[in-house]
């Protein structure tokens, strides 16, 4: 087919794309939007098929069936609370692949770029390197393969600036002699290494900021291997990526009241002797209650906030918090889950782990719109949730996370926190909540304990 | 590439970036994990690029063969990333 219809069908494809973002704005057509982004993919590849002389079909077919065969296999046995580890490994595939194209295009027959060209080129393998490598080890991090705790030493800033600096003299050297094959392996293996050492001074609970944050590199990589091949199809589908990209960070960033400069350079969750003793020690004491008394409690509850945190999840706990959730709906009790936007692994993550349990989407709220609703709430249940409901946020200057949105659960008549033990929350911080005058503890494993909760009420 | 080009392949980028902003801003929190899955499968459109790549030309090459390993990443993405979409997408009832 001709130069010019096949871009008409990756203008299609494009549009296709942007539909299906468009009707991600509601669950209701969802499903249909990603329908649409499918079929303008295989569109996209379709025609790219049909181009004039093009050759190694047999190749072609080969790579397709085994990245398929891969990526489809992950993607039927990923666990959902292990859905952050596959986006980024899905992520680091995607700037792989943007970093060997341009490779390859170094490698090939038009060794004659002109200066633009050889610029994005540049970019896309260094973007896709460090994409892959950044998500690799975001992937390593989520899964415990190496330490969550953020890894640094000195000097480590001035370190990945020398690189950034290395990088950028080597790519200059490139320029004046795009065949220099010594100078263009070292670019690459600095933009995989900066890759690596970008990533590892960042804690476990900032994962989901970098698993956004590598998701808008892997959308800026491609769009620059569209401005080598001048193909506005990769234009425009990798702006969107971009574009999608640095929104989550923004939401995750503002979720947590940090910059992204803090949350790229600050190591946050290093384990600091100093912070700990910082602040008053909560006056007052932690009241534990048994689960008939938190039953009682609920049994005369007309409205029932739910406040899921990743404390849930890891004690797999969504079905039997949903079990009582549906008896006390049942019994007339109005209930709602209110959704920190970093209650999970990465953005949305919460949502879908209730999804999975048969929770509605119309009982989750976000945490705009129903922190007003907590003072005429009559009972919250906080499930594995510490941070996002500590009020210090909002009441101690001194604290890590004062500034941070949170959660207004205090306000509720009666707050029952179901939690594990007395420990501290990963940012090592105390929570007042828990030493409230209208605050029940029950401790014990979530999971049974919310068993035996709806066994009780049932009696 | 002449400067034309070049311009319109920056007006056409610039364009894309807001109008990516617009549509993304109107995704609901429930359906951000499900948005970056999404967006991540479709960022896998490197694929074109492979292919064109990997199919170059009737003899082999280093860039034949570099093509062939940008096939197979892509494919990861584009396949995987649709796949969990779907997945996710399926769970979400009234």
């Amino acid at each position: 087919m001709s130069n010019h219809s096949i871009n008409l069908i990756y203008l299609l494809s494009a549009t296709l794309f942007m539909l299906g973002i468009k009707y991600l704005s509601s669950p209701h057509t969802a499903k249909r939007g990603n329908l649409l982004s499918m079929i303008g993919m295989a569109a996209a590849i379709g025609i790219t098929l049909t181009s004039p002389g093009l050759h190694g079909f047999t190749l072609i077919i080969i790579g397709i069936i085994i990245g398929t065969v891969i990526g489809g296999y992950a993607a039927l046995k990923v666990k959902m609370t292990s859905m952050p580890e596959m986006v980024a490994l899905f992520n680091g595939c995607g700037g792989a692949a943007s970093a060997l194209v341009a490779m390859a295009e170094f490698r090939g027959p038009n060794t004659g770029f002109d200066s633009f060209t050889l610029i994005t080129l540049l970019l896309s393998m260094i973007i896709g390197g460090l994409t892959f490598t950044g998500s690799l080890m975001a992937y390593a991090k989520l899964q415990g393969l190496i330490s969550t705790r953020p890894i640094t030493y000195p000097g480590q800033q001035f370190i990945n600036g020398a690189i950034v600096l290395v990088t950028l003299v080597l790519a200059s050297l490139l320029f004046q002699n795009p065949g220099n094959t010594l100078v263009f392996f070292g670019i690459l293996a600095l933009s995989l290494l900066l890759g690596v050492l970008a990533v590892i001074p960042i804690g476990g609970a900032d994962m989901p900021v970098i698993i956004c944050l590598l998701n808008s590199y892997s959308g800026l990589a491609v769009s620059m291997t569209g401005f080598a091949l001048s193909n506005n199809a990769l234009i425009i589908t990798g702006s969107l990526v971009g574009a999608s990209g640095i929104i989550l960070t923004k939401i995750m960033c503002d979720a947590m009241n940090r910059s992204l400069a803090n949350v790229l350079f600050s190591a946050f969750g290093k384990v600091d002797e100093s912070a700990a003793t910082t602040g008053e020690s909560p006056t007052g004491s932690m009241k534990g209650f048994e689960v008939e008394d938190v039953a009682t409690i609920l049994t005369n509850a007309g409205t029932l906030i739910i406040v899921p945190g990743y404390g849930m999840a890891a004690a797999q706990a969504q079905h039997a918090t949903r079990e009582l959730a549906d008896y006390l709906n049942e019994q007339g009790v109005e209930v709602r889950y209110a959704i920190h936007p970093v209650a999970g692994r990465m953005p949305g993550h919460m949502n879908v782990l209730l999804a999975e349990a048969d929770v509605p989407y119309e009982q989750l709220f976000a945490l705009e719109d129903i922190n007003d609703d907590f003072a005429s709430t009559d009972v919250v249940l906080v499930i594995g949730a510490n941070d996002v409901v500590n009020p210090a946020a909002k009441t101690n200057p001194n604290s890590p996370i004062y500034g941070m949105p949170v959660l207004d659960v205090e306000k509720a008549r009666t707050v029952i926190v179901l939690k594990r033990s007395m420990n501290v929350g990963f940012a090592g911080i105390e929570n007042d909540l828990f030493y409230m005058d209208n605050t029940m503890m029950l401790f014990g494993d979530a999971r049974s304990s919310l068993q035996k909760l709806v066994a009780a009420l049932k009696q | 590439m002449d400067t034309g080009t070049i311009i319109i392949g920056l007006t056409i980028f610039v364009l894309a970036c807001f109008a990516g902003a617009e549509l993304i801003s109107k995704v609901p929190p429930t359906l951000h994990t499900p948005l970056m899955s999404g967006s991540n499968a479709i960022s896998g459109i490197a694929i074109v690029g492979a292919l064109l790549a990997t199919g170059h030309s009737e003899t082999f090459s280093s860039m034949t063969l570099i093509g062939f390993f940008a096939v197979i990443f892509a494919s990861i993405n584009v396949v995987g990333g649709y796949m969990v979409t779907r997945r996710m997408l399926q769970m979400f009832k009234k």
